[in-house]
């Protein structure tokens, strides 16, 4: 028995020290929570997997992904050419490699750029309300109203068939749900207390929207950014496969689909790869996604 | 109370107004009253009789719209808080008046470290930064009695205790030294034994630090323990105030009486035990504030008068200097022949 217990009732005990428990961070703990999600694992291994393909392109294609090689039309997937070849004598595998760049950047780079617009408006429209509020908002269900890819397919139209092009299209089609999500964010947390406690330290409004708002919706925006990502990656394959995104030769999944789809009885592997690249890239951001707003989500803290 | 020393507050008919589908709701109809350096007001009220409301207006702490301030002048240090700048308000926020909120729990920002949360109001108003910045506010944990306070800077909120969140929340009250503190229901959310804590914490900072101090409360309990004065407001009108001691042994107005008697009287031990009073019906609709004494229609004592004509804040006669009262009735005179009939 302890001290403690056998004290009697009414003896002051020595003031127990304070118990400094080595307690996670905010961010460790999340990464705790997240860590422990199979899938989201899964989906970020995969993740991480095509970045590191896309970035070291030039060391793991086996062929440069633009030369041809009129020797080898067509080839079924060989010890040569894994993946086969295509209608010019492409190394198959070589163009799914680099074509990760253009899927995975087209993917970011447009989600980015989605962000960046979507949350000072979103923010805006949130935190000033009013007249501002109103108007950001119409013109984000004006745009909404309209189909995403619809937008996109009409926005790179406008703009002219070019990788670059697709990226901006995808983004500006975008960011509407960014617009969105992010005024509802900063709505949700504006109404919370400490909100209030910052303004009666005397913070000015944009220093409680920058260091009290903004840091207390980001896990919101990151699952959406997630989700979105997949979303503008089969985006990009669309434009792509359309002709108005990765212009030949440069390598694209979804231009190689396009060309694949004349050759689909002769040379299957010509489709089924950049296909079977496109699901890969799109279910890992996807399971990334719903493990990072299963982990966030506050109501599974404990 | 206070009468030798400066006048730090002077508040004159402030009335606050929200508007709602229904109609405005009169939130606050009429608030006068002075509050002297040093001195430790409390106020009382239930829910929505305008406590919160009407300080939170004074500083531009309401949201506009659906706010209006349809009335009167908060003179803060002789200059009307009411006709300043929002620049210029936020100057005092924090600075000159500092703030404790209810909940400990959900007024500190849980992705901000303590640190960075003390160290805010440091920035804004005495311009301190870096090293300087974060050994003030080491000092200032210090001074709410946290122990180990370096080394707890650079925890989050969660980590801390409740108790030991309101006290992080009375050092940034307290950070740039104001001339007075508000606190909105600080003990509220708080355990008893914790509450007590906090309590006498507060009451030994202001014999170290001597600002004044708001506290406003629906428990009469704290009052007792904290203010020098108290005011009993309701239905967004000041019923009575006084002297603590006074309105506690002689209440003036028949709501003070009523909260006085709801309360458990735990000195007595079994002798004491009774059902405890309850003051019958509700508040008043505030959309439609009733023209005579708010608390007419609950108060058994209320005359003619009391339904159409609203009282006046005025002395209280034959009681303590300062003590107000706003009533047509006689409530000592009531209570005297209550005793005599039994």
């Amino acid at each position: 028995m302890t001290k403690a217990a056998i004290a009697p009732a009414g003896v002051a005990l020595p003031a127990a020290e304070p118990i400094l428990r080595a307690e996670p961070g905010p961010i460790r703990a999340f990464w705790t929570r997240l860590t422990a999600r199979r899938t989201a694992m899964v989906g970020l291994v995969i993740v991480v997997a095509l970045i590191l393909m896309a970035v070291f392109a030039d060391w793991i294609a086996p062929y440069d992904p633009i030369a041809t090689d009129w020797g080898a039309i067509r080839t079924a997937p060989s010890w040569a050419h894994p993946f086969g070849t295509d209608e010019v004598g492409h190394d198959v595998l070589s163009r799914i490699v680099f074509g990760a760049r253009a899927s995975l950047g087209a993917g970011l780079t447009s989600v980015a750029l989605a962000v960046a617009l979507g949350l000072p408006f979103g923010l805006l429209a949130g935190y000033a309300g009013g007249v501002i509020d109103l108007l950001i908002m119409r013109l984000t269900d004006a745009l909404l109203a309209i189909p995403f890819l619809i937008l996109a397919i009409a926005l790179a139209a406008f703009l002219g068939p070019s990788l670059t092009n697709a990226m901006v299209a995808i983004g500006l089609s975008a960011t509407s749900t960014f617009v969105r999500l992010t005024r509802a964010q900063v709505q949700a947390v504006a109404a919370e207390e400490f909100v209030e406690a910052a303004r009666a330290v005397g913070n000015p409004p944009w220093r409680i929207a920058i260091r009290h708002i903004v840091p207390n919706i980001v896990p919101a925006i990151l699952v959406q950014a997630t989700l979105t990502i997949a979303a503008a990656i089969i985006a990009e394959a669309s434009l792509s496969f359309l002709g108005l995104g990765q212009q030949p030769p440069e390598p694209s999944w979804g231009s190689m689909l396009n060309v694949a789809k004349n050759f689909l009885e002769q040379a299957p592997w010509m489709a089924i790869w950049p296909g079977a690249s496109i699901f890969l890239a799109v279910l890992a951001f996807n399971l990334l996604g719903d493990g990072l707003r299963d982990a966030l989500d506050p109501r599974q803290r404990t | 109370m206070g009468q030798d020393r400066e006048i730090l507050l002077d508040v004159r008919d402030l009335a606050v107004a929200f508007d709602s589908e229904g109609g405005a709701v009169h939130a606050v109809n009429g608030v006068s009253y002075t509050l002297a350096e040093g001195e430790t007001l409390g106020i009382v009220g239930e829910s929505g009789s305008g406590k919160s409301v009407h300080v939170l207006a004074m500083l531009g702490l309401i949201p506009r719209p659906p706010g209006r301030i349809t009335g009167g002048q908060v003179l803060f240090q002789g200059r009307d808080l009411l006709g300043l700048p929002e620049r210029e308000l936020r100057k005092i926020r924090g600075g000159q008046i500092g703030f404790v909120f209810q909940d400990p729990m959900s007024s500190l920002n849980p992705g901000m470290t303590v640190a960075a949360q003390i160290i805010e109001p440091l920035r804004i108003h005495l311009g301190l930064d870096g090293r300087a910045a974060r050994a003030r506010a080491k000092d200032l944990l210090d001074l709410v009695r946290i122990p180990n306070a370096g080394a707890r800077l650079d925890q989050y909120p969660h980590e801390f205790s409740g108790g030991q969140r309101q006290r992080v929340m009375i050092a940034i009250g307290l950070s740039c030294r104001p001339k007075l503190l508000i606190a909105d229901e600080a003990t509220t959310a708080l355990d008893v034994t914790v509450q007590a804590e906090i309590i006498a914490l507060v009451q030994e900072l202001k014999r170290e630090i001597g600002m004044a101090i708001v506290w406003i409360t629906h428990d009469l309990g704290v009052v007792a323990g904290i203010a020098d004065t108290v005011q009993v407001m309701y239905a967004g009108r000041i019923l009575e105030r006084g002297p603590v001691d006074d309105i506690f042994r002689d209440p003036r107005s028949a709501y003070t009486l009523g909260l006085l008697r709801s309360l458990p009287d735990l000195s007595r031990g079994r002798a004491g035990r009774r059902r405890l009073h309850q003051i019958e019906g509700a508040p008043p609709d505030m959309r439609h504030p009733p023209p005579g004494d708010p608390f007419a229609a609950r108060n058994i004592y209320a005359t003619a008068r009391c339904l159409t004509e609203a009282p006046p804040l005025a002395q209280a006669p034959g009681a303590a200097p300062g003590h107000l009262v706003a009533a047509w009735y006689d409530l000592p005179a009531h209570l005297a022949a209550e005793e005599a009939a039994r």
